[in-house]
């Protein structure tokens, strides 16, 4: 398990989004590492997704 | 005066068979309850029947009954006999309600086993399709979620019992702004908004869409942010059984803990007459949705003061009155300052470094992953593998289902152990009357015919009429009050005759 990073930063415009690849940053003075997090899901997301998601249809409930 | 109170959950779990989208989903549903049924209870009755008798779907808490011909046909319930039903050795009833298999957690005292016991109905839904797969030879597939982003919804019901004496009123006025607000720490996060998901974005809640009132009896349609139907299961001059169906169904144990504790920490200080505050909505409606769409916590609400308000300030003025109550009743429980702890800390940081509560609270952990993506693939919010992510991620299999994947991988914070899940799903709570089902239907599997919430009906002889025993106070029929009758050498006749003595 990877650690997580936590690095202080100056606060930001809204909605300004950082230029690293997997670094998600959102107003907030923290950032957190999710590439290995994504590296872990693709391997276990649906590999079509548009068909996966076409097909996803239920019945109204309560 | 605390968290503890007589609670639990329902849900509805969504149902894929993924090789044949046109799979009959009610088909589907029985299919899945009916493998759990085969083989993990073998020998139960075949044909176990629910007592409906005591269940009046149409008695509206504001005190009417809506006849049968004006109300929807979705609302008469109590009328669908065949389709599978199973009690559970837990207390709990897995069967198929509408389109989706359901599992209705058995009664419990506290909202840690509120949440024990809802994840051990996840490990049995997710038992149940792998056995269905097994048997029709199709992979079926389920989802612990609310909606399928085009249009349709299905719910995660919360229940809890509260006075009788509490102004109906009183529930409306101080939970409609909690509840409308409630989605900041509860939500399970969405791709998509409006109820057909046709515009691009993310929200809070699965389910904030899909309200469409503010206080009414139906479920299906018209959705009220306050729920009067008024089907206690106790004594209905002591209880009310508030039904409560905002919810979104939640994957992280912790935020399941904290929607029941800090509701029941609220409905305390309600039953208490300690809320004083005018929080009144001027739509509450339109403030339930803007709310589940304003992530970023960057608009205000309007109050019929005239007044504006943001939804973070809504819930703090609940917590500063929750510490005002437990400090002035002398309150020490400490399940209910844990409660209390959290759900602070958690509002604080939504309005300082939302991001920092990425391993507890699910839509913020979704949201995460999703940032992730769309920063590294550079993709719009109508990007079809987002909204794959968010599918995935409430898929109950352990290997597939993200959130499950990174519970595995400590990313998202779990509250119990495999061991604790697992006694979950083969017992019930030992402080209601779930024990008293649970162990009949353990114990005496074949000379039970029916049983509900507030019954157990035996058929000991075939010559004889059959017997019921009913289980009204949901604090009792508890393993102190009770387990000498499941002893090895008792017999149904046994508890029968003793129940019946007293």
């Amino acid at each position: 398990m990877s650690e997580r990073e936590s690095i202080q930063r100056q606060p930001q415009r809204q909605d300004q989004e950082s230029d690293e690849v997997g670094v998600v940053t959102n107003k907030a003075a923290q950032t957190f590492d999710v590439s290995d997090l994504l590296d872990e899901i693709d391997t276990v997301l649906e590999e079509n997704a548009e068909e996966f998601v076409k097909s996803f249809v239920q019945k109204g409930g309560q | 005066m605390s968290v503890h109170r007589i609670m639990g959950l329902e849900t509805e779990y969504g149902i894929s068979a993924p090789a044949d989208p046109h799979a009959n989903p009610v088909i589907l549903s029985s299919q899945v309850v009916n493998a759990y049924g085969i083989t993990v209870m073998p020998d139960r009755p075949k044909r176990l029947k629910w007592d409906y008798d005591v269940e009046s779907p149409l008695r509206d808490a504001r005190g009417f009954d809506m006849s049968r011909s004006d109300a929807d046909p979705s609302q008469l319930t109590d009328d669908d006999y065949g389709l599978a039903n199973l009690v559970l050795f837990n207390g709990a009833r897995f069967y198929v309600d509408h389109a989706h298999p359901e599992y209705s957690s058995p009664e419990v005292t506290n909202p840690r086993d509120a949440a024990l016991w809802d994840v051990a109905g996840d490990r049995i839904m997710e038992h149940s399709a792998a056995i269905a797969s097994k048997l029709t030879g199709q992979l079926i597939t389920a989802y612990k979620n609310n909606t399928d982003g085009k249009g349709v919804s299905y719910g995660t019901h919360e229940n809890y019992q509260v006075d009788r004496a509490t102004a109906f009123t009183s529930l409306v006025r101080y939970l409609t702004p909690f509840f409308v607000t409630r989605c900041v720490f509860a939500g399970a996060g969405r791709v998509g908004r409006g109820q057909e998901g046709l515009f691009p974005g993310f929200q809070i809640s699965q389910r904030a869409d899909f309200f469409e009132a503010e206080v009414g009896l139906e479920t299906t349609l018209r959705r009220p942010i306050i729920n009067t139907r008024d089907e206690p299961h106790a004594d209905p001059s002591k209880y009310r059984r508030l039904h409560v169906i905002i919810g979104d169904a939640n994957m992280s144990q912790r935020a399941t803990y904290l929607k029941m504790g800090v509701t029941s920490l609220v409905l305390s200080m309600i039953e208490d007459n300690f809320l004083d505050f005018d929080l009144t909505l001027f739509d509450p409606v339109s403030a339930m949705h803007q709310v589940s769409h304003d992530y970023n916590f960057e608009k205000v609400l309007g109050l019929q003061s005239g007044k504006t308000i943001t939804a973070l300030e809504i819930q703090h003025m609940y917590i500063e009155k929750a510490l005002e109550y437990v400090a002035t009743k002398g309150i020490h429980d400490e399940m209910t300052l844990d409660v209390l702890g959290h759900w602070s800390r958690q509002i604080s940081a939504l309005g300082s470094n939302k991001m920092s509560l990425i391993s507890e609270v699910d839509w913020i952990t979704k949201l995460a992953v999703l940032e992730g993506y769309r920063h590294r693939d550079h993709s719009q919010w109508d990007d079809p593998r987002l909204a794959a992510v968010d599918i995935q991620f409430s898929d109950l299999r352990g290997d597939k289902g993200l959130a499950r994947v990174m519970q595995s991988k400590g990313r998202m914070e779990t509250m119990f152990t495999d061991l604790e899940v697992s006694n979950a799903v083969k017992h019930p709570p030992a402080d209601t009357r779930a024990y008293f089902r649970g162990m009949c239907m353990r114990t005496f599997t074949n000379e039970i015919a029916a049983a509900s919430w507030d019954s157990v009906i035996f058929d000991l002889d075939p010559e004889l009429p059959l017997t019921r025993i009913a289980t009204v106070d949901a604090r009792k029929g508890t393993k102190s009050l009770t387990e000498q009758f499941f002893k090895p050498g008792c017999s149904a006749q046994d508890l029968v005759s003793a129940v019946e003595s007293q």
